[in-house]
């Protein structure tokens, strides 16, 4: 358990247990890993002791999505695609709570791709998790943008078409990312691991898990599952260290530096074996709450100081008094008088 | 400050006969190729009228494209300054006066019909020596037609007065311009200096200084060169006034709200609120959010508002479209959220430098699903600033989306008011964060007004998920018809519950009649104006500006019943009953008529106009003249 002892105050707090996050029967189906990734998240807020009333899970839509029904905290389970920018404004408004965010690989990376993007660049302190089962699982059955090329689903019964989208290559292409890893829900040791590392880091920190849909792709990813050398465990000093029982099955590792970008993004693309670990992490990024937010005291006091002064610039006073200072307000207009008068 | 009434001229008056005409009111524009300041010049002409006391509207004229060719009829850019001796509310009718850079802009505007029979044109004459032949045959061919249509056409060397100041003309004859017209108008000299100090704030020294002798040259110009001097006097308001036009009126409405976020992505004609909200909200501690959409910046306000802050976002039609299904969640999970909306024309992209009242029933119904929501429409630059308060305030309440319908001729008309008295009632609330009781349920819908405490995240015990799904009083998703029933009567009856603290607004005119016009937003004053007139006529017309259009105050349908006619005007669509095609099986009404219609079972016509500009009041009483000669 990590306390934050260094706060007198918190020496006082109550200590939660994992039912103290626990809320209601999942009802995915059995099999879903995205019941380990639940486990993991009660385990993880345990862990930390987070208070559940300072705590918010914000989702989509989907199977993934209906994570915070089952988490004892604040929730906020949204419409597809649009998570991302839910959760921004819930940390703009509250800095003082920890957000995470429940996304799908078709609300991330398909219908909210747009908001995925742009949400790494701003860089808030959210800890963002994607669910990537490779498919659409609520709607029953529909290729995503992450399904394998050839996958036969009900909108490709001849196979999809495409290349599948490397949600892994994508971030680490956009300006500011600050984290990156890559989780797999069949090995809850690392999965854990990630998350924690993940909610420690300061900024975005966006977390693949490779998720098993037992419904829809039962036998996905039977080969990863069977071999452990297929999956190469990325371990550096400071970042991941599987323990003794994990690194005995799981051979194939490989020491990488989560500040190498470079290295990163070679390792995002492997396919085979698929990398676990950290790829990249890069904790002095800027957040945007950060750049945003002023510390100034904000009361009716501070507002109606703003306020009068800008009523001040634009009053006419009778009886000859006249405005002090004053400037042209906005209007659609274009104008010349650039330079030279 | 000088009386106004001194109608002496204050110039080099050497010209003959200069004794100023005294006038009620003058519409005056001024056009040019965009970039050459004609809009500066416009609004600066409208700051020193209002500081005077006088009543003052401006309209920007705007070409629809950054950069249209240069010498262009569909390039004009400027603006049009009506002043009254009274107060003004809206744009009036044809132009008295105007002052054109080129011919062809000037077209634009001739064609346009905004020009009165007789209208005075002061015209730039440097195109007359043009090298291209073209140029100079195009320009002498105008000027000999507008001369023989009876328009009083004036040809003015302004380049060539200006060049004795600057090497560049382009840049600086609309203060030359601006001289001329203070000089015609016969308003104060120092204030005019100022008013240019103020417009150039953001530059040095030397560009006021070059600025304020062009604006000298031209008060000298015209004081010398031309026979004719105008005066509207002024009556001094004896309160502090804001000269503002409505975009910043709802920016500092945004302010006075207390709210702290505002999201938005850049669309015309709403974003010089977000414009002048960068530029100050910051100082009060509030955010600016340019999304990376409008889908995002809907959320992203819904987020804020569900952590505690109410936010606000600011957009215009597509924008608004975008919004519609994030609008639905935050009416569904009853999450408070105000959203102005500056309509521009529509359909698709539409029209978007004009003003339009096509967005009424998208607002009130739009969203899939049942999503009631508030809808107000501010109809002058005052309104605009109180309704985003009211807004803000009636969102909290009843957790409910607020939508604000402002439009572009509301955006860009600057008009005084009296300068608002703060209010620390006008703020939001602290965010709640008090534990709650052991069995309070985050839906706990009161029977009888919809209504249940929001819960927000950091207060201890009020964990739960809200959820866009169907839901119980738990927040729990719940397809059973109980609950969803529940959910939909209660998220109903809170607009009725609100519907029972709204008071009709007063009628304009008698309180009955023949004939009662019934409006929303700002068509205020082009309506009262033509209703006006047609009183001064004889006719038993009022008129009733709504603005709450969703939900409607009690006692309409009665108001209405004690008029022979009840008739909507809009600046929005509706089927033209001459038409072929059209009659009462398929007739589409106005906005407004559509919803009275159902809503009331009265017969109520409309007449619309949708042309791209504000409507006029004349144009107004002439539809309502022949309403009143087919009631006879
Ligand atoms: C605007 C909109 N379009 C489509 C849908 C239907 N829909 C719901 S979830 C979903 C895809 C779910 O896939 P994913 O995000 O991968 O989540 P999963 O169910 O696999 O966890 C779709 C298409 C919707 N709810 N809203
Ligand atoms: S359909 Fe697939 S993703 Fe959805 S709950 Fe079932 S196993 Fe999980």
């Amino acid at each position: 358990m990590t306390l934050e002892a260094d706060c007198p105050l918190k020496m006082y707090e109550e200590h939660h247990d994992l039912a103290d996050y626990q809320s209601g029967v999942p009802r995915w189906c059995s099999g879903c890993g995205d019941n380990a990734i639940l486990t993991a998240m009660q385990r993880l807020c345990r862990d930390h002791n987070l208070r559940p009333e300072k705590t918010a899970f914000i989702s989509g839509i989907g199977c993934s999505s209906r994570l915070p029904h089952y988490m004892r905290a604040y929730g906020f389970h949204s419409i597809h695609g649009r998570a991302l920018p839910v959760a921004e404004g819930v940390k703009m408004a509250r800095p003082d709570l920890d957000v995470f965010v429940v996304t799908g690989d078709g609300d991330c990376c398909s219908i909210g791709s747009a908001h995925w993007i742009h949400a790494l660049r701003y860089n808030m302190n959210l800890t963002v998790v994607l669910h990537d089962n490779h498919v659409y699982g609520l709607t029953k059955k529909q290729a995503s943008p992450t399904s394998p090329r050839g996958l036969k689903s009900n909108t490709t019964p001849r196979g999809a078409y495409l290349e599948a989208l490397n949600p892994l290559t994508v971030t680490l292409g956009v300006q500011n990312v600050s984290f990156v890893a890559q989780a797999v829900d069949w090995i809850p040791e690392t999965l854990y691991d990630i998350l924690d590392a993940a909610f420690r880091h300061r900024g975005l920190s966006f977390v693949r898990v490779i998720q098993r849909c037992s419904e829809f792709l039962p036998k996905l990813f039977d080969p990863w599952l069977r071999d452990p050398q297929k999956v190469q465990l990325l371990t550096h000093e400071g970042a991941l260290k599987p323990s003794a029982g994990l690194a005995a099955v799981y051979k194939n590792q490989l020491d990488h530096d989560p500040a190498d970008m470079n290295r990163a993004r070679e390792i995002a693309s492997l396919e085979d074996p698929i990398p676990v670990g950290i790829l990249y992490r890069n904790p002095d990024v800027p957040c945007y709450e950060d750049l945003r937010l002023s510390d100034k005291v904000r009361n009716a006091e501070t507002i109606r100081a703003g306020l009068e002064a800008e009523f001040d610039r634009f009053t006419v006073w009778p009886g000859g008094k006249r405005t002090q200072r004053g400037r042209a307000q906005g209007g659609n207009a274009d104008d010349a008088n650039g330079s030279d008068g | 400050m000088n009386d106004m009434t001194i109608l002496k001229p204050q110039g080099g008056a050497k010209g003959p006969g200069r004794q100023a005409v005294k006038l009620a009111e003058a519409i005056i524009e001024i056009v040019s190729d965009s970039g050459e300041g004609a809009q500066r010049c416009g609004q600066s002409l409208g700051s020193i009228a209002a500081k005077m006391g006088n009543g003052v509207w401006t309209v920007e004229i705007i070409p629809a494209e950054i950069q249209p060719p240069a010498r262009s009829v569909a390039g004009a850019s400027g603006n049009r300054v009506r002043i009254g001796s009274r107060p003004v509310s809206n744009g009036g009718d044809e132009a008295d006066l105007v002052v054109a850079f080129n011919e062809q802009v000037l077209l634009g505007r001739v064609n346009a019909g905004e020009l009165k029979p007789g209208c005075i044109i002061l015209l730039e004459s440097m195109w007359r020596d043009d090298s291209d032949a073209a140029v100079a045959r195009s320009y002498v061919g105008t000027y000999e037609r507008l001369v023989k249509a009876g328009y009083r056409v004036h040809e003015i060397p302004m380049e060539r007065e200006c060049l004795r100041l600057v090497a560049d003309a382009r840049r600086g004859k609309n203060m030359f311009a601006l001289g001329m017209l203070c000089s015609i108008y016969s308003l104060d000299r120092q204030l005019a200096r100022e008013q240019i100090a103020i417009a150039f704030a953001k530059k040095d020294a030397k560009v006021v200084k070059t600025n304020t002798d062009l604006f000298e040259a031209g008060w000298t110009w015209a004081a010398d060169n031309l026979e004719f001097r105008f005066a509207i006097p002024a009556v001094k308001a004896k309160e502090p006034q804001l000269v503002i036009n409505g975009n910043t009126a709802l920016a500092l409405g945004v302010l006075a709200s207390g709210m702290e976020i505002c999201a938005m992505y850049p669309i015309t004609p709403a974003t010089s609120v977000s414009h002048y909200l960068s530029e100050v909200f910051e100082r009060v501690g509030g955010v600016i959010h340019q999304a990376e959409d409008e889908i995002a910046a809907c959320t992203f306000a819904i987020g804020a508002s569900y952590a505690g802050k109410c936010a606000v976002t600011v957009t215009s039609g597509p924008g608004f479209s975008l919004k519609q299904e994030a609008i639905g969640l935050a009416v569904m999970a009853e999450i408070p959220l105000v959203v102005i909306n500056v309509q521009r024309g529509g359909p698709s992209t539409g029209q978007p430098t004009k003003g339009e009242q096509g967005d009424l029933l998208t607002a009130i119904y739009g969203s899939h699903g049942d999503a009631p929501k508030v809808v107000l429409a501010p109809s002058t630059i005052e309104d605009c600033f109180y309704s985003v308060i009211t807004a803000r305030r009636i969102a909290e309440l009843f957790n409910m989306v607020v939508v604000v319908l402002s439009d572009a001729n509301l955006a860009t008309g600057q008009q005084p008011f009296l300068r608002p008295q703060f209010s620390a009632d006008w703020l939001a609330a602290p965010v709640d964060q008090s534990a709650l009781p052991k069995d309070a349920k985050p839906y706990d819908w009161d029977a009888v007004t919809g209504l249940a405490r929001r819960f927000v995240p950091g207060q201890p015990g009020g964990m739960h998920t809200l959820t866009g799904l169907a839901h119980d009083r738990d927040s729990h998703v719940a397809y059973d018809p109980k609950s969803n029933e529940d959910g939909l009567r209660s998220r109903s009856l809170k607009l009725a519950a609100l519907q029972k603290t709204l008071k009709l607004p007063k009628l304009f005119g008698e309180e009955s009649g023949d004939l009662l016009v019934i409006g929303w937003g700002s068509t205020r004053g082009a309506i009262e104006e033509g209703v006006e007139r047609l009183r001064a006529e004889g006719h038993k017309v009022s008129s009733l500006q709504l603005q709450f259009l969703q939900p409607m105050a009690s006692g309409l349908k009665e108001v209405m019943q004690r008029f022979r006619k009840v008739m909507t005007v809009e600046c929005n669509w509706s089927d033209n009953p001459a038409d072929q095609l059209i009659n009462e099986d398929n007739r589409r009404y106005s906005a407004l008529a559509t919803m009275l219609r159902a809503r009331y079972l009265v017969d109520v016509d409309c007449w619309t106009e949708v042309r791209g500009r504000p409507i006029k009041p004349g144009v107004v009483a002439e539809a309502l003249r022949a309403r009143l000669r087919a009631l006879t």
